[in-house]
């Protein structure tokens, strides 16, 4: 049939969506190919392919990473990868406590590169971040890293040199007790999550910087609006998309970037390849999850199976049993599973809903579970917005249920109980000397102080009046009748690293201007802005205030952010804390790393416009 | 209250007699402040849950908005007085942080978006000890390396219309189409409009401009606008915003000043009305005022043409999307006395097919 010149579209409209759906499960060629061998992996291309699927494992005190562009193909679509040693993830590296480790990093790209230890403590020269550690690695030459290993658990690291990152540059890392091995578990196996897009990320930075709602393809229709009026009348479905309109904000505004866009991988395999992780029955299995993807927050599940967390960003935590963790980008958590007879889908839904990452637990390979649906997205409520005030949300939240069901339930009313409740805390000793003397910053202040600077362009909403509870899941896992890990969940074992109290406190404003696609703090991109000061061996408070509508991974190089409770209590040590929409939170820092270090959102698009500071600890 | 008064400015333009959609949309902050209240108290919204009821302590999320006065909450607004009256009911399990948070908050005038800051905003650079990123310890030297996406420029051209309208007297193809290029807060906007019947340019109007983000969601633009086509051509000085409206309203407002005392105004405003993800719908409508005849060009003083239409465009991507439409085009004053006494119509509807694209 001819189409009628008026309508060039209609016989388009007819095509059935399978690009599409090839392009969401990825291919399953990367597990074939990585099953018959490297010889057939040239086919394409002259050069070697990218491995994908696992990442080998280097082990020892001296390691060589070359960073290079291999060709991959995740989508049906070839692409160039940045990758370290020719893989994706690249290799875990595994080092021991207290051995001083020589990493020696050679750039085979055509532009600088670098490679930053995530979570690591390490003199500032070996941090890995250009202009502010080092100069970067030029184009053809090596930069040697040497520090002194002086921690355990689970980390990664990443290039921090434009968007590398995005294109396949990150591996994990494994650190195991000076002691030995743990011996939690018979089986160990690194979860490692990201993102992958065939566009290149800098044209997509550049689209959302001309329609910050490219990727969104969930937004509120007329459609939708006929039927809430059906449904609630037309006051009511008028009244409900009242705030946002006049805001210019959107509620369906949950990510910035979707499946419209990404693959969601799993140790380097899409959800076609299904990477599969072996295990004989009533085996503990111990998960590192890590998120290493670039803009998404990952929700993972295990259906059949709970998941006791032991560890986060590297720290131990008092064991807690959970349905689903949000895990936020760049951070870790060390879950452990003990699989019965079965086969089991680790599930990674996106924040947003658009896609999933997957995997499999099996007794052997080629075995597979259901897959089960996405949730349906869950728009933005007041609460939100407009933090505490959102009074009609922060209800439906019902603290505590969405997560703390069963036995957390009363530790999670704690957060809101807060000033006074602390009998629950572990760091009582600071609070109570402070208490005892009055000290005003026994507590976290509570009073939004927003910049001069947030007044203008660069910001699109101010809250006046956050809530500052850690116990609430998050948008899309409240109330959804899983056991969802919260903050307020996490105790790190040992307590906090230095019992003095806070002898000063600091407050930043997560900001920014969704519809120019701006991201900054306290309305200041880092062009403009200057560093945050920390004395040497201060102990200091941070609190973060986020006015904005979305959830921002804050992630401090070089030093702890030790968590606290709203009362004041310590919670859990991170290297990288997620704060939630109109939350917020605070943490204490010793300042015990001279040097200059970076301090950003770990989205990487935020980062990258902006939303990034340097610390200067002297 | 820069955003509020950019508001009132395209508002205020747009008000001169021509738009009753613009004409009465009210000031952002006020309309704000009365969103804040309504949205953020709904006294019916408050779910009862069971498993609130085994948390008594979390107090904010019960603070018990039933019971709050909500007859009393538009008054809040201005006088702080009912809000220190108010929020006491509000059932806080801490009375004193919520005193804290009150003093703190500026209810005089609670908003969240735009404004003007207070006297004693925070300083966003007290942290800073007096360093900057290229000084004190631990600075690399020479030039600052580390540049972020803040600090580089992008560009973009959108084609908004390309589209060849069909009408009882003949056709024509016109183009509408805007370039930029620069950074987050200043760059350089080209805009380009015109027109083209029988082989021949029947009007062009090109501006070259200086956009300067000033508010949230809008910018002003400074710079020229040169028209041409049939008529001798004409050269102005322009002064524009150019920004979203609440309720998701694009509008674009310049005031002009040319030779020979000539004054122009021209206005545009249009909505994207997703009917599902990829099927949208837009409104869209653009008058032109002129101070002074300009019989050369067939223009009459006062309120001259303009123009709405309706165009369903698909989305096959964000950047490629053909659309058809309709669209009602007018003369009026002394412009349609000019047209009459040539013998041209003065109204008219054109058939439209066309595409929307940018890269």
């Amino acid at each position: 049939m001819q189409p009628h010149p008026m309508y060039p579209f209609t016989p388009f409209i007819a095509v059935p969506d399978l690009p599409r759906r090839r392009f969401v499960q990825g291919l399953a060629a990367g597990g074939l190919l990585l099953g018959l061998g490297p010889m057939i992996n040239s086919a394409w291309a002259r050069g070697a392919n990218t491995t994908t699927g696992y990442a080998p494992v280097l082990e020892g005190t001296e390691f060589d990473l070359t960073i290079a562009e291999t060709p991959v193909n995740f989508t049906g679509s070839p692409r160039m990868a940045t990758t370290i040693n020719g893989s994706i993830p690249g290799p875990t590296l595994r080092w021991r406590e207290g051995d001083t480790v020589t990493i020696r990093v050679t750039n085979r790209l055509a532009v600088d590169s670098s490679i930053h230890w995530h979570g690591i403590l390490l003199p500032f020269e070996m941090d890995g971040v250009p202009g502010i550690s080092f100069k970067g690695i030029p184009p053809g030459e090596t930069f040697t890293y040497r520090f002194k290993v002086t921690q355990t658990g689970t980390y990664w690291y990443h290039s921090h040199s434009g968007m590398q990152e995005q294109t396949g540059m990150y591996g994990a890392i494994i650190i195991d007790s000076a002691a030995g091995r743990s011996t939690q578990a018979d089986r160990d196996y690194v979860v490692q999550f990201s993102d992958w897009t065939d566009e290149d990320p800098m044209r997509v930075l550049s689209q959302l910087k001309m329609q910050s709602d490219y990727y969104n393809y969930n937004q509120p229709t007329a459609v939708d609006f006929f039927k809430d009026v059906s449904r609630n009348g037309f006051k009511a479905a008028l009244d409900k998309r009242k705030m946002w309109n006049e805001m210019r904000m959107n509620p369906t505004d949950l990510a910035d970037i979707s499946a419209a866009t990404y693959t969601y991988l799993m140790n380097g395999s899409t959800p076609a390849a299904n990477w599969t992780g072996l295990f004989r029955p009533g085996e503990k299995v111990r998960l590192r999850l890590i998120n290493s993807g670039a803009m998404t927050f990952f929700d993972v599940r295990i259906p059949g199976l709970k998941m006791t967390v032991v560890q986060t960003d590297g720290q131990d935590v008092e064991p807690v049993t959970v349905d689903e963790i949000r895990i936020g980008v760049a951070e870790t958590y060390d879950v452990i599973v003990t699989p019965g007879d079965d086969t089991y889908t680790i599930f990674a839904q996106s924040m947003d809903r658009t896609g999933y990452a997957r995997g499999t637990l099996a007794t052997r390979a080629g075995l597979m579970a259901a897959v089960p649906e996405l949730d349906k997205p869950e728009p933005l409520g007041m609460g939100d917005m407009m933090g505490a005030m959102g009074g009609g949300d922060m209800a439906g939240m019902d603290h505590g249920s969405g997560g703390g069901k069963g036995k957390m339930a009363g530790k999670s009313g704690m957060g809101g109980m807060n000033h006074g409740g602390m009998a629950l805390d572990h760091s009582m000793h600071a609070q109570q000397a402070g208490m005892a003397l009055g000290d005003p910053l026994a507590k976290p202040s509570t009073t939004a102080r927003h910049a001069n600077t947030e007044y203008g362009a660069s910001t699109d909403m101010r809250v006046d009046m956050a809530r500052t509870n850690l116990d609430d899941p998050g948008i899309g896992l409240r109330n959804n009748g899983r056991r969802v890990l919260t903050y307020a969940d996490l105790h790190t074992i040992g307590g906090p690293l230095d019992p003095r109290g806070p002898g000063r406190e600091i407050e930043l404003h997560l900001t920014g201007n969704m519809e120019r696609y701006t991201w900054s703090l306290d309305g200041l991109e880092f062009g403009k802005s200057t560093p945050v000061h920390f004395k040497y061996g201060e102990r200091v408070r941070v609190i973060l205030h986020n006015d904005t509508m979305m959830t921002h991974p804050m992630h401090m190089h070089g030093m702890w952010s030790e968590l606290e409770s709203d009362g004041g209590g310590f919670q859990v040590r991170k290297h990288t804390i997620s704060v939630q929409p109109a939350q917020r939170i605070s943490f204490l820092v010793n300042a015990d790393a001279l040097g200059r270090w970076a301090w950003h959102c770990h989205l990487l698009l935020h980062m990258d416009a902006g939303m990034f500071r340097e610390v200067v600890v002297a | 209250m820069k955003n509020q008064r950019m508001s009132m400015l395209a508002i205020a333009i747009t008000a001169l007699g021509v738009s009753p959609v613009w004409g009465q949309t009210p000031d952002d902050a006020e309309m704000m402040d009365h969103a804040l209240h309504q949205g953020a108290m709904p006294p019916a919204t408050v779910k009862p849950n069971a498993d609130q009821d085994a948390m008594p302590a979390r107090d904010n999320s019960k603070m018990d908005h039933g019971s709050m006065d909500h007859g009393a909450m538009p008054g809040m607004k201005p006088e702080p007085s009912d809000v220190a009256g108010t929020m006491p009911d509000m059932n806080h399990d801490n009375q004193a942080a919520a005193q804290q948070d009150m003093s703190g908050m500026d209810h005089g005038d609670m908003q969240m978006q735009g404004g003007s800051a207070p006297a004693n905003a925070r300083d966003p650079h007290a942290y800073s000890g007096g360093y900057t990123l290229e000084s004190g310890p631990y600075a690399r030297t020479g030039p600052r390396e580390l540049r972020m996406a803040d600090e580089h420029n992008f560009g973009a051209l959108r084609v908004d219309r390309l589209e060849r309208g069909y009408t009882s007297d003949g056709n024509a193809t016109a183009y509408d189409a805007q370039a930029w290029f620069g950074r987050d807060y200043n760059r350089l906007v080209i805009k380009a409009e015109g027109a083209v019947a029988q082989g021949k340019l029947q009007e062009a109007r090109t501006e070259l401009l200086w956009g300067h983000a000033i508010a949230t969601f809008w910018d002003t633009q400074l710079g020229a606008r040169y028209d041409s086509g049939v008529g001798p051509d004409r050269g102005w000085l322009a002064f524009g915003v150019q920004g979203l409206a609440p309720y998701w309203f694009e509008v674009d407002a310049s005031a002009y000043v040319g030779n020979n005392g000539r004054t122009a105004l021209r206005l545009g405003a249009a909505y994207e009305l997703l009917l599902t993800q990829k099927l949208i719908l837009q409104p869209r409508i653009e008058v032109n005022l002129y101070g002074k005849s300009d019989a050369a060009r067939d223009i009459g003083s006062g309120l001259s043409d303009g123009a709405a239409g309706l165009r369903l465009r698909y989305e096959f991507t964000r950047q490629f999307a053909p659309y058809v439409g309709m669209e009602r085009v007018s003369k009026f004053g002394q412009t349609a006395d000019l047209a009459r006494t040539a013998n041209e119509i003065t109204n008219e509807t054109r058939w439209i097919a066309g595409v929307r694209f940018w890269f």
